[in-house]
């Protein structure tokens, strides 16, 4: 009897030693990473890290303006390519695509969101970049090039490599996982209200315009953050592509880096105290960012949805 | 034109566009299936799975030292995350239920979830390599576990609560004690779901790169010794896919197909189990 209360209570303080274990590790997580990198931040503060442009290790000057305008930048243009594409991709396959090829492009959608992102990154590096310098950067230069103000985001001739193509790598990478989290709102969507609309004499179109959108909207939205997040500290997609270059370039084509970037190529080329420390604050300031993005998509709209 | 037709034309236009735009995603992804399916299957020989490491400039060698290294860290992430990640879920589901301890751990986890897989890299780094000195095969598997205990604890408290009340309740009504209901009847009840669970956040984790990156780091030689840097796939990819020489970027997608394999081989195993549970 006494035995069986024993191990009763042990087993009750193991799981709950287990569950605080989550807490310890995420305050750990953000208590090491400030830990490692306060000499850089003594060293140069935080605006002043985050708004200066020189990264340039030999001399041990720091700032990380390159590589978190390049995190920034390549994120949102991904995102302004997945998110279309993606929705795209959910409306033909709950409404349009035929009810025998719905399950199997959809788990091929799944599947694909499975994909280790380091093959996206290899094959970025050997088909994409050439195919960005040989086929689109002269479609590119003819375009937009030709804009007046906006062209010069478009001007150079770079082997391929540089901001455009991570970008553009990184969109194609997240594009599945956006495709099935809309699919999965628009089909939470009851088929009572599609159907009375469609009584009505609706077409699909305004159905989608005005049931399905409006009933699925905070479910996509928290999930075009989720992807957000996803984005931002995607490393292996971009790291191929991006070029690592310590610059704000001119250009879109042109190589940059971004936080991922830089600690992957860098973190264990560090020489200097301060030059680790550095890329610590770098990490630090990727984890901040991703734990805002996600805090806001979790708790600001995917809760919302869930009541 | 009446509205009626403007509405017809409206329609198509837009049903046209979506369908273009399915196409248009679909087709970056074989693109990308298709390379990897050409390059891959057409390296694939006993070479490629026995032979030793390839010297510079030499057009034979093998990733056996990698695919050992890899299915090590990947099995001993496994082994710390779901004990750790079992017991918390069972905590929350079974303990905290709806207390303010069990919500904030829920939240907390799918944030964790969520933190970039580099950053978790640079963390074990800190606490683990920086100390001992030198790159190790365990704190890869660290810092992969890490990421595995919140993939782990939600499935469990997730399959945990889908439990009918009812069978606890029976199991109480015989004199026994929490833990003997938990272990005898909630577990059993529940085994599949949890199984899938740990299956697929195997599969999540298994084609991790960045985390391995400044932790086991990379080694040109075979090793069974966890407390030294260890090869993995995923980073031998990255390094032979950046090398000048052209059978090492043969290799890397040699190790693609195979990594590949395994991650979906995974992930399809966790989806047939989770349909045979739920298909109801």
């Amino acid at each position: 009897m006494k035995k069986s209360y024993l191990a009763d209570w042990t087993f009750g303080k193991i799981a709950l030693a287990s569950t605080l274990l989550v807490i310890v590790i995420l305050a750990m997580l953000f208590f090491v990473l400030y830990r490692e990198s306060s000499p850089s931040i003594h060293t140069f503060g935080i605006w002043n890290f985050i708004t200066s442009t020189v990264w340039n290790p030999p001399m041990e000057k720091f700032g990380g303006a390159p590589a978190i305008f390049g995190t920034i930048v390549s994120t949102v243009i991904a995102i302004l390519i997945a998110v279309p594409v993606a929705i795209g991709i959910a409306i033909f396959l709950t409404e349009i695509s035929p009810h025998f090829l719905r399950t199997p492009v959809g788990v091929a959608v799944e599947l694909l969101a499975a994909i280790p992102s380091i093959i996206y990154g290899m094959w970025g590096l050997f088909y994409f970049a050439p195919f960005m310098r040989d086929k689109v950067q002269p479609i590119i230069h003819a375009t937009f090039g030709k804009i007046p103000v906006v062209g010069e985001w478009f001007a150079g001739y770079t082997p391929g490599i540089g901001l455009l193509t991570a970008s553009v790598v990184l969109s194609i990478m997240i594009l599945p996982f956006t495709a099935a989290i809309a699919r999965d709102s628009f089909n939470m969507v009851p088929n009572i209200l599609k159907e009375s609309a469609y009584a009505l004499g609706a077409t699909k179109w305004d159905v989608m315009k005005d049931v399905v959108i409006p009933y699925a909207k905070l479910g996509v939205i928290g999930g075009i953050i989720l992807s957000l997040g996803r984005a931002l500290g995607e490393t292996m997609a971009v790291t191929f592509v991006m070029g690592n270059q310590p610059v704000i370039p001119h250009s879109l084509l042109e190589p940059a880096t971004s936080i991922t970037v830089t600690l992957a190529n860098e973190f264990t080329e560090a020489d200097t105290d301060l030059y680790l420390s550095s890329l610590f604050y770098l990490a630090l300031i990727l984890f901040v960012m991703s734990f805002l993005v996600i805090a806001i998509g979790k708790f600001v709209f995917l809760k919302k949805v869930e009541r | 034109m009446d509205a009626f037709t403007r509405r017809k034309i409206v329609n198509n236009i837009i049903l046209v566009l979506s369908t273009v735009a399915a196409l248009f995603g679909i087709m970056w992804l074989f693109w990308i299936l298709g390379t990897l399916l050409y390059k891959g299957f057409s390296m694939l020989s006993l070479e490629i799975f026995m032979g030793d490491p390839p010297s510079p400039g030499e057009e034979t060698g093998g990733l056996k030292h990698a695919i050992v290294g890899q299915t090590l860290i990947v099995l001993t992430a496994t082994v710390i995350g779901i004990p750790l990640g079992i017991l918390a879920g069972t905590y929350i589901a079974e303990y905290g239920k709806n207390s303010r301890l069990a919500n904030i751990v829920r939240d907390l986890s799918d944030i964790m979830m969520s933190v970039p897989s580099i950053v978790i890299g640079t963390f074990i780094y800190a606490i683990l390599v920086k100390p001992v000195g030198h790159f190790m095969g365990i704190a890869g598997s660290l810092s992969l576990a890490i990421m595995m205990i919140p993939i782990i604890l939600r499935t469990t408290d997730d399959m945990l609560r889908l439990v009918p009340p009812e069978l606890r309740e029976a199991g109480y009504a015989l004199g026994a004690t929490k833990f003997k209901v938990i272990k005898d009847i909630v577990y059993r009840a529940a085994i599949t779901g949890i199984l899938t669970g740990v299956i697929l956040s195997v599969a999540r984790i298994g084609g991790e790169t960045a985390p391995l990156l400044f932790t086991s780091f990379n080694n040109n030689f075979f090793t069974f010794d966890m407390t030294q840097p260890m090869a993995s796939l995923t980073v031998t990819m990255y390094d032979y896919a950046m090398s000048p020489y052209e059978y090492w970027q043969k290799l890397a997608w040699a190790a693609a197909i195979i990594l590949t394999a395994g991650v979906l081989g995974a992930n399809i195993l966790g989806r047939v189990m989770a349909y045979w549970k739920f298909r109801k």
